[in-house]
């Protein structure tokens, strides 16, 4: 069944690949606001997190750490790239419904190219804050060899939350709403403004986000230059695969009644 | 029929009237109220559930040209969906022997503030081309859409008449082996009409079958060879376009002029024919016969028979009368029957042609009645257009009179 659904998407990766061109192009038409939209949210975040981070300093009595700045900014990228993908994702086939009633193609390819478009933003995002964690000095080292391992599963965990919204958000519309309030209160469960350490004993309960371990697991690679933690992060690449398995059956089930329902 | 590239075979499609629950609200009572009652059978109804389409049968042949005809709500747009795979049959089965492209709406896909380019493109992919064929016949698309100097233009500041241009332009390019196209054809002026009209037709004189889902029934008789008339979600009638054409116009027109009582007389009966017998479609210059049967129901006198066609445009392009052609008048008591026969010529250029019968007074300028008859379809070898057909050909210049 779900080697079925992904063979159709393969072969209708073209059409995949086109219609994440076209947000991608709709969205650079005007080049200079296309990349500020791609940095704007990952900047906020920042400066978000240098107030939380500085509010924490002043309470300890400690000053507040460069290592600190730098993770936050660090965390910032992928996690504006979780909740913009999760967002678009979750509206695709809404905002699509003319092609969703009009043309047949595997319909997953409506929330995957919000997702891939959403990852050229990631990749725009990515060229700035490699600069700034250069010029802050972070430092190279064999670790960083985890980053790629942690954003594939970061962008499987992503595509199958949206999959799954997507076709969620087509038959109730409270979906839409509630995922929106879900992204808005994710910041304060979510590893972005602190780290998980922080809270010590509720550390574990923080670390059952499945973005949790994914981003700790980065700063851990880039800004500290030890190995992520594996157990966590093994947790995490097993939500995801969980999850996506699911996203894909639940998809493949509801399908047939798209049309009918935009 | 071991040449079949598309079979709809038992095909049903049920649908639910009214409100969908569409909020987690009207869904937890919805699930519960499910949970309670009985499961019912595939094949029953249940409350505000309606069959779109019941039992549809009908195959189609490697290069043949289908149209599927039939009123508002005869199920035409749901069969469209179901062959285009956008909707998945309550039961039955389609089995789809070739490369499918189905035009539901030309352009699909496109974005506004896209060029014309870009969109050909997109749209190219979406329809199911590969990038490179589209970048192939890239020049050959714009070409065919006449819209060369706007191509690096955002859609947005297309007219929709361009904008449907350059949509069938992508879509004339898809080369499938089954083409399903809607009543697309509808936007755009009569020129674009007739250019897509005409790529149709190579298309299926290129070895691909077309599914033409129209009521436009002048296209559909230029076009298709065959026809499925749907009626009320079932096949109605399916054969021959001109047999299943004519049932479709004769279960209008003549229900309806011996409905209206009031009329003193009225058109019993009213059958076209050519050499070959009865039929609607006939090519240009092809000798017709048109046999009238009138009914008196009251006594009427000194009354004559005259006949018009008019064109799609309501314009009257002919009309004469018994008294015209210098017969005698009639006179019935109530009950009588009288047959009139009309034989002619039909000179006309290719399209279609209202039929009507008028009853009126010999002398003082009474009408006893009018009557829609039937639309008769007209085709030509020769690509000419306007109402009649002056039979054009080219000559050297200079040459004598043959």
């Amino acid at each position: 069944m779900i080697a079925d659904r992904l063979r159709a998407l393969a072969a209708h990766r073209e059409i995949l690949f086109m219609i994440t061109w076209r947000e991608v192009v709709v969205k650079y038409k005007q080049s200079l606001m296309g990349f500020l939209w791609a940095i704007l949210m990952p900047l906020v975040i920042v400066g978000a997190g240098i107030l939380v981070r500085g509010g924490f300093a002043y309470l300890a009595h400690q000053p507040l750490r460069a290592d600190d700045i730098a993770a936050v900014t660090l965390k910032s990228v992928p996690w504006a790239f979780a909740v913009a993908s999760i967002r678009f994702a979750t509206n695709s086939l809404s905002s699509n419904a003319n092609l969703v009633t009009r043309i047949y193609v595997p319909r997953e390819i409506f929330p995957l190219s919000a997702i891939g478009s959403q990852l050229v933003d990631f990749g725009m995002a990515a060229v700035p804050l490699i600069i700034v964690l250069a010029i802050a000095g972070v430092g190279v080292s064999v670790q960083l060899l985890w980053v790629p391992l942690i954003l594939v599963i970061l962008v499987l965990l992503v595509a199958a939350l949206g999959i799954v919204l997507s076709a969620g958000s087509l038959f109730f519309r409270d979906v839409k709403y509630l995922v929106e309030v879900m992204l808005t209160f994710a910041i304060f469960v979510t590893p972005v403004l602190y780290d998980v350490d922080t809270f010590a004993r509720w550390k574990t309960w923080l670390m059952l986000n499945p973005i949790a371990p994914l981003l700790e697991g980065l700063t851990a690679a880039v800004i500290h230059h030890r190995p992520p933690d594996l157990p966590w992060l093994a947790y995490s690449a097993g939500f995801t695969l969980v999850a996506l398995l699911s996203a894909f059956a639940v998809f493949a089930k509801l399908e047939p009644r798209f049309a009918e329902s935009v | 029929m071991s040449d079949a590239v598309l079979r709809v075979d038992q095909v049903s499609k049920k649908f639910r009237k009214g409100q969908l629950h569409d909020s987690l609200r009207d869904l937890i009572p919805a699930l519960i109220r499910n949970a309670l009652r009985p499961r019912r059978p595939g094949g029953e109804l249940g409350d505000r559930e309606f069959w779109a389409l019941r039992d549809v049968t009908f195959e189609t042949q490697r290069g043949e040209a289908l149209g599927i005809i039939g009123r508002n709500g005869a199920g035409k747009s749901t069969m469209l969906k179901l062959l285009a795979g956008i909707m998945k049959p309550t039961s039955g089965v389609i089995h789809v022997g070739g490369r499918l492209s189905a035009l539901i709406e030309l352009g699909a896909g496109f974005h506004p503030d896209l060029t014309g380019r870009e969109n050909v493109y997109l749209n190219g992919s979406i329809l199911g081309m590969k990038r490179e064929d589209i970048r192939r016949n890239f020049d050959a698309i714009v070409d065919f859409s006449g819209l060369t100097e706007f191509i690096d233009t955002p859609v947005k500041r297309y007219s929709s008449g361009m904008f449907a241009r350059l949509g069938f332009a992508v879509a004339a390019h898809l080369e499938p082996e089954i083409l399903v196209v809607d009543e697309v054809l509808s936007v755009g002026d009569y020129l674009f009409q007739r250019k897509s009209l005409d790529k149709m037709r190579d298309i299926a004189r290129g070895g691909a079958s077309v599914i033409f889902v129209s009521h436009n029934l002048p296209a559909v008789t230029e076009l298709c060879s065959r026809c499925v008339l749907l009626e009320a979600g079932r096949v109605h009638a399916a054969g021959p376009t001109g047999e299943v054409v004519r049932d479709y116009i004769n279960a209008f027109s003549i229900a309806a002029a011996q409905a209206s009582e009031t009329m003193p007389a009225y058109v019993s009966r009213f059958v076209m024919r050519g050499a070959a017998g009865e039929n609607v479609r006939f090519s240009s210059g092809e000798t017709v016969r048109f046999d009238v049967e009138v009914t008196a129901r009251q006594h009427v006198e000194s009354f004559a028979v005259s006949i018009g066609m008019a064109d799609e445009r309501q314009y009257v392009v002919f009309s004469t009368s018994t008294e015209r052609l210098g017969a005698p008048a009639y006179t019935m008591d109530p009950g009588d029957r009288i047959s009139v026969t009309f034989e002619m010529d039909l000179h006309l250029a290719p399209g279609a042609y209202y039929l009507g019968i008028a009853l009126h007074r010999y002398n003082v300028q009474k009408d006893y009645g009018q009557f829609a008859v039937g639309t008769l379809f007209i085709h030509a070898d020769v690509d000419v257009r306007g109402v009649v057909n002056l039979v054009p050909r080219l000559v050297p210049a200079g040459a004598p009179f043959a």
